[in-house]
């Protein structure tokens, strides 16, 4: 136990050091104006642009609505993926004739470029609001659907056997074994599914936004504003890691037998 | 035998379809079981004693010849025949009682009634202190033990078990044969068992059926009762020259 917590001290260690690197070459480089500073702004402009967004708000908008209309856009879509990519995904792996119909669909719109079909969704729902949650919820929705099928053909054919000798029925099956059994690998794909739709917000707000993480990189890129880029893209990936870490805290108490299977 | 008649297999004929031909898995089986017996089915990897004991529980369904419990035909596997593999298979994400508590719960019986017959079990199999954990913080035997009572629980008609044993170790085996035979003596149960193990079979069972390989039929039927000379206390048979003998015959007509 006792080197588990080295073990884990070391790898800390390692981050720490590794983010101290990264650091040190970004002052290095701007400090010694071996590139412009409008390419690469200083450690020192970027804390004073965050500072300034912080108390005065981009665009006459506070860090915190940006923040915030990212995050429910994000929110939205993530939670509609779920609902609708967790039994869509566990009918199609568990009756074939569910998966006929929806696989081959998912599958082709999967690979596409975000930017591709968003045009389509824009000319299809308008400029606000829905086409660019709609842009997150696709983003979302394949990961977890392609899971749930997987996960749905992996489960143990003893869970499915005992339970039907200890008298369940196809409706007990899928509710008391089925969707628990897939619990872990949802929860997996829930990540990954979250991740990818945050990837795609830039895009969903590059188009007829005016607030937003997203919008406010776009913008700042307009007017060659690099320290705002810089800030913007900090602060999404600190966030996105936040996300990350909450739903792994969540994922520990609800699935707490991942692994053990 | 005046054992009321709960199984009765006639002409029992498997075959499993691969790509190019089927294959016969079992051929020409008869086999009627008794309430109370404890039959022990012994033979080569490949003789087909796994498929009867699926054709039994309904998870295969006989290509031809007859398989009725009770006077009816199996459509497919239900509570009347409880099954316990070799691996336990208990569900994580329910706690020990949760997983004993399953079949009760399916039936719709009431929550006291639910309640009283999980408690029943757990203490018969010795596990009432380590209900409310989850089964994967379990030794093997004891993991063995909550699927012998979740499979009891439901009260079937008959218990398959197919290799319960086969995957712990010599001393816990023992354990686990005691107790099966304590439950078997004490509740009265039917039960139909796998094994590899010879000693296993005589020292439990009170049928041993041996089958072989290509045709996966029962070639030899023996009535013993082996179990009735166990030492209560250390669980072991008392082998004398008639045990060695059967032992002896048994080898002989598995090892071909």
């Amino acid at each position: 136990m006792q080197n588990k917590k080295d073990f884990n001290k070391n790898h800390r260690m390692l981050t720490l050091l590794t983010w101290a690197f990264i650091f040190l070459v970004w002052f290095i480089i701007t400090r010694f104006n071996l590139v412009s500073h409008l390419i690469v702004p200083s450690p020192g402009e970027v804390i004073q642009t965050f500072i300034a967004i912080v108390t005065d708000g981009y665009n006459g908008i506070s860090l915190w609505e940006h923040l915030g209309i990212s995050m429910l856009r994000l929110l939205i879509a993530s939670v509609l993926a779920i609902v609708t990519a967790v039994p869509l995904g566990l009918f199609s792996g568990y009756f074939s004739k569910v998966g006929a119909v929806v696989d081959s669909i998912v599958q082709f719109y999967r690979p596409l470029p975000p930017l591709a079909y968003y045009v389509a969704l824009i000319l299809w729902l308008g400029i606000d609001e829905s086409s660019k949650i709609t842009l997150l919820y696709l983003a979302a929705f394949a990961p977890i659907y392609i899971a749930c099928v997987a996960a749905v053909a992996n489960i143990r054919v003893e869970y499915l056997l005992s339970a039907k000798s200890l008298g369940a029925s196809g409706k007990d099956l899928f509710f008391q074994i089925v969707f628990p059994a897939c619990l872990p690998d949802i929860f997996t794909s829930i990540r990954t599914a979250v991740g990818v739709a945050y990837t795609t917000l830039v895009s969903a707000e590059m188009i007829a936004a005016t607030s937003g993480l997203g919008w406010m990189v776009i913008d700042a890129s307009r007017y060659l504003k690099s320290s705002v880029i810089f800030v913007g893209i900090i602060i999404m990936g600190i966030s996105g890691v936040l996300i990350d870490q909450g739903l792994k805290a969540l994922e520990k108490k609800i699935v707490f037998w991942k692994g053990y299977q | 035998m005046n054992n009321e008649l709960i199984i009765e297999i006639d002409n029992l004929t498997v075959d499993y379809p691969t790509e190019n031909e089927s294959v016969r898995a079992l051929d020409g089986v008869d086999l009627k079981i008794y309430q109370h017996d404890f039959i022990c089915v012994l033979g080569p990897s490949g003789c087909g004693k796994s498929t009867l004991l699926n054709v039994i529980a309904g998870f295969t369904l006989p290509s031809d010849g007859s398989f009725l419990m009770q006077g009816q035909p199996v459509a497919g596997p239900d509570s009347q025949r409880g099954v316990v593999f070799q691996s336990a298979s208990l569900y994580p994400w329910m706690s020990v009682r949760k997983n004993v508590e399953f079949g009760p719960k399916i039936k719709g019986l009431p929550a006291v009634e639910i309640n009283r017959i999980a408690s029943h079990y757990l203490d018969q199999v010795h596990l009432l202190e380590v209900a409310d954990q989850p089964p994967f913080q379990l030794s093997g035997g004891m993991k063995q033990r909550v699927a012998l009572a979740r499979a009891l629980a439901n009260e079937p008609a008959i218990l398959l078990l197919d290799e319960p044993f086969g995957a712990l170790d010599a001393l816990t085996r023992i354990h686990m044969r005691q107790l099966v035979r304590k439950i078997w003596q004490e509740d009265q149960n039917t039960i139909f068992m796998i094994t590899h193990d010879v000693d296993e079979a005589l020292s439990l069972g009170t049928r041993l059926l041996v089958m072989s390989k290509s045709p996966g039929t029962i070639i030899r039927e023996f009535s013993v009762a082996f179990c009735d000379r166990v030492d209560q206390r250390t669980g072991r048979v008392h082998v004398d020259a008639d045990y060695l003998a059967r032992r002896e015959e048994i080898l002989d007509l598995i090892d071909v």
